[in-house]
């Protein structure tokens, strides 16, 4: 079957643009059966694009130095053309915005709108990462609250008393999610309106003759034993930004508010670091199924499609690890390569591939299959899950152990064979391990008997202790918010031993309360 | 299903400005200080075009929690000839366990572009044009007309147009004058029409309609609108920098380049404050003559010194050009020194009458051999006597250079703030 060319050559326009997209979601629909939210496509030129890197690809953010110090870097290495700007950025939002370069040729602009269009925005839509702990609705709304609140902030209280403490807050905002579920959902919207209402009864029952009011007889220091302290704070408690956020002595109101709002970023992008993998390899996915059935179809020329190859090899290249362009795994070619063997083994299995997945080996339904996986498993999971013997033998996986009390060397632990496949396995699907990847760090007590003193506690896995220079940085900012001592202590997970202590002290002293 | 494509590109860019800014004004310190440095091995010229700055990102880390060291497991492709229980040895580095680039410290040298705005403002940063006696001038205001509405009386040439036709369409519009096309259709009917009466009646009609259309004129004076124009007070906006040079035999290609570059850095300047800056070059042996750029600092020369020739030139031509109430007057002067001492008296007569009161400022640049230390430059017949001038409470800033590298100290020392100057002369 021919249909009607979506385009000639490497020119579009906005009609251009909507043929594709309808090409595209009838795709979608039929075949691949997407559940995408509704798109919007933003055409945008370079210097918006480099605009949208500096803060971080959102559409609109509060202003803060540090934004302008990635745009200064992105925008001297672009000039420079050490640096390709990415060919779209796609928001999670509903509708779901993708920002398209206007300097894309036709071709680039279907690729575009398959992968980010509808690649990722059935992704966003329904992985269960985003469904718990995203707002696509809200999240607009919740930029334009935040950006509004800290020019507010400014006005009222200064510039550099807010710069202060987004700078702390910043510092922590890799310690700034929660990690597991709460009780219900997040609701941005929500959180906007319930922000002014705290405010506005702030003001409304704030009496100063409340002060005056005598309090009972203080509790003695027995009945609030360490258990009961730890209970009441809610402790241990590894969101470091919420703990400050409900437990520092000192902050001023509209400072709280500001840890919430950057700790609310902060989880809204947790679920994009934890699905790098899956969500490129099922926008690329997506991208390369819609592109074929275009060509197929005869509505894209053989020459469009050259290019649109072209482009898709350059996306999913692997350099291998002797490489001088190797930086670790390509989460687009991971991804791809993994998706397309699920497709093999799901339509064209051999006996190890059954004897390695029995539930989908043979089912033949691959669409089924994979929005199934889209839907219910993150990096971790999915590589822990889904990598077969072989695509590792493909790849050519081996596995590096690199003990430093070893003198002679890094020993070979495993390599793409019989009894390697489990281990290189297990060992990827770490590399993607948030628990893994991030320092394990969380807040184990206070001394509010003593010098309120805030206690850390790192947990040492593998004897990967913090940067000195780095950590000692980042506590004095918590040291700052908290306004009394931070220390923190490393503890190897295994033994117990405390390997090193940080104490730091806030920079300006608290007044006698 | 719904969708929209939005077109975004006209969508005011420069979203990033304000971030940039407040980066800039974090790391002013340090970029101030990259953009001095930058500035010395540079050629003047280029000192306009901004560029590529590098500054050590001290305070402006953004630090994280990292990890470092301890045992680590890696999975990497590409696997060529290992098998299981190989030992690999570690290269002398470490085995790449340097921090990653991006992270953190690493990130300490810092490079990016400044723009030419950018640059020459935090070049400039510090400096202040002087603020000496005659202030009164740099405020001065001239007389500028702005639209303000419409008029029924005015000149011809103010008639404004749009404004009269559309209200002439609106009396005609009120009045139902008829229209051309009307009167063309009844006569068009007239010229078929056979029936007598409806003939006469035709004609009739057509005759009221035309009278009519002859009583309400197609543009009436009473439609006509002229365009106002208020005057209002506009501050003087321009200015006109004066270059004398000295370009007797004992200026040698040296002293000249070193002038060139002061009238550079003064002209930066100045264009940053003025919206229009002109320059007039006035060259002197014992002749002063006008002339231009190139001539002046590369037309062959000579002859003797008289300096009065060139101050009696630029009197002149202030004079006749530069009413001292319109322009804001800058002028500086580059000489070796050597005057004849019969011409002193002349000097500083032009000077002191005619030159300072109508200057912003006067400035002697007196330029050396290189080698050595300006301040063991023997004070030359010229230094001597605007010395004396100075002595005698004439607004005259001078100093000595040698050597290139002299320049930019000797500019800024001029222009630095006032509260520093006031220190400076207490």
């Amino acid at each position: 079957m021919t249909g009607q060319r979506l385009f000639e050559g490497a020119d579009w326009d906005f009609a251009t643009l909507q043929r594709i997209h309808d090409a595209c979601e009838e795709i979608a629909r039929s075949e691949l059966g997407l559940d995408t939210y509704i798109n919007q496509i933003e055409v945008i030129t370079a210097e918006q694009m480099l605009d949208a890197y500096s803060s971080v690809g959102m559409p609109l953010f509060y202003k803060h130095w540090s934004f302008g110090k990635h745009f200064a870097f992105h925008e001297a290495s672009y000039r420079k053309g050490l640096m390709g700007l990415a060919y779209e950025i796609v928001i999670n939002s509903s509708p779901c915005i993708s920002y398209l370069m206007e300097e894309n040729t036709a071709t680039m602009q279907a690729l575009v709108i398959a992968h980010a269009a509808f690649g990722h925005n059935h992704f966003f839509k329904n992985n269960y990462l985003f469904k718990q702990w995203t707002d696509a609705d809200g999240i607009l709304d919740y930029l334009e609250f935040a950006k509004r609140y800290v020019t507010q902030c400014e006005e009222r209280y200064g510039h550099v008393a807010v710069e202060q403490t987004l700078d702390a807050a910043h510092a922590l905002m890799s310690h700034g999610v929660d990690r597991y579920p709460g009780k219900k959902k997040l609701d941005l919207r929500d959180e906007e309106k319930r922000a002014g209402k705290r405010r506005l009864h702030e003001e409304r029952a704030f009496n100063d003759l409340w002060r005056t009011v005598p309090t009972g007889p203080a509790k003695s220091r027995q009945v609030l034993n360490i258990e009961r302290r730890r209970k009441l704070l809610g402790l241990p408690q590894e969101n470091l930004l919420y703990f400050l956020e409900k437990s520092a002595p000192r902050l001023a109101p509209w400072q709280r508010e500001l840890l919430r709002i950057v700790r609310h970023i902060a989880q809204y992008f947790y679920p994009q670091s934890q699905t790098k993998v899956m969500n490129e390899g099922t926008a690329t996915y997506v991208h390369y199924r819609m592109m074929n059935r275009l060509h197929q179809q005869g509505r894209i020329s053989d020459g469009n499609f050259l290019e649109f190859l072209q482009s898709h090899t350059n996306v999913v290249f692997q350099p291998e690890f002797d490489d001088p362009r190797f930086s670790g795994f390509n989460p687009y070619a991971l991804g791809f390569a993994m998706m397309q063997d699920i497709e093999r083994i799901v339509t064209n299995p051999e006996d190890e591939d059954r004897e390695w997945f029995p539930e989908i080996a043979g089912c033949g339904d691959v669409e089924d299959v994979l929005r199934g996986i889209w839907a219910n498993y993150r990096d971790e999971s999915f590589v822990g899950q889904f990598l077969s013997p072989n695509l590792i033998r493909q790849l050519r996986l081996f596995h590096l152990h690199d003990d430093p009390e070893e003198r002679a060397g890094i020993k070979v632990d495993a390599i793409h064979n019989e009894r390697g496949y489990r281990r290189i396995r297990r060992e990827l699907s770490r590399q993607y391990d948030i628990g893994y990847i991030d320092p394990n760090i969380e807040v184990v007590d206070v001394d509010l008997a003593g010098d309120r003193r805030l206690m850390l506690r790192h947990t040492v896995v593998k004897g990967a202790q913090l940067n000195e220079l780095d950590a000692k940085r980042v506590l004095q900012h918590l040291a700052d918010l908290w306004s009394y001592d931070v220390s923190l202590v490393e503890v190897d997970a295994s033994t117990d031993k405390v390997l090193k202590e940080y104490v730091l002290n806030p920079r300006i002293q608290p007044a006698a309360a | 299903m719904a969708f929209h494509i939005i077109d975004r590109r006209l969508n005011p860019g420069g979203k990033s400005l304000e971030n940039r800014q407040r980066f800039l004004r974090r790391a002013k310190a340090q970029v101030q200080s990259a953009v001095k440095k930058s500035s010395q091995d540079r050629d003047i010229k280029d000192v306009l075009e901004g560029g590529e700055v590098s500054i050590a990102l001290d305070g402006m880390d953004e630090p994280r929690f990292r990890r470092e060291g301890g045992t680590r497991d890696m999975v990497l492709p590409g696997n060529k000839k290992f098998v299981e229980g190989d030992i690999l040895p570690r290269s002398n580095e470490g085995g790449g366990r340097k921090s990653q680039p991006g992270q953190g410290d690493s990130e300490d040298a810092f490079r990016f572009v400044l723009s030419r705005e950018e640059f020459v403002n935090l070049f400039l940063d510090d400096l202040e044009l002087p603020d000496l006696a005659k202030r009164k001038l740099a405020d001065t205001e001239s007389e500028g007309l702005q639209r303000a509405g419409y008029a029924t009386s005015g000149s011809p040439a103010n008639i404004s147009i749009s404004r009269t036709v559309s209200r002439a369409l609106m009396r005609r519009v009120a009045l139902r004058r008829p229209r051309p096309q009307e009167i063309a259709a009844l006569e068009a009917e007239l010229a078929e029409c056979e029936d007598e009466a409806r003939r006469a009646e035709l004609i009739a009609e057509i005759e009221a309609l035309k009278a009519k259309a002859k009583r309400i004129p197609f543009i009436d004076p009473i439609d006509i609108r002229y365009r106002r124009f208020e005057t209002i007070p506009k501050p003087v906006a321009q200015a006109v920098m004066f270059c004398l040079m000295d370009v007797s035999g004992s200026m040698s290609e040296h002293m000249k380049d070193l002038a060139k570059r002061f009238y550079m850095l003064l002209y930066v300047f100045l264009k940053r404050r003025y919206r229009h800056v002109e320059i007039v070059f006035i060259r002197h042996t014992d002749r002063a003559e006008e002339v231009d750029e190139q001539t002046f600092f590369y037309g062959p020369a000579s002859g003797g010194t008289l300096v009065s020739s060139a101050l009696q030139a630029m009197h002149e031509i202030v004079r006749s050009r530069f009413r001292p109430s319109d322009w804001n007057i800058y002028a500086a002067q580059a000489s070796d020194g050597d005057n004849s001492i019969s011409d002193s008296e002349p000097v500083s007569r032009i000077l002191t009458e005619h030159i300072l009161p109508v200057c912003q400022f006067f400035a002697y640049l007196e330029v050396g051999e290189a080698g050595g230390y300006s301040f063991e430059m023997p004070d030359s017949s010229l230094w001597s006597l605007y010395e004396r001038l100075r002595g005698n409470g004439a607004e005259l800033s001078m100093r000595k250079v040698r050597d290139r590298s002299e320049i930019f100290p000797v500019f800024h020392d001029l222009f630095q703030r006032r509260a520093k100057q006031e220190k400076a002369a207490s």
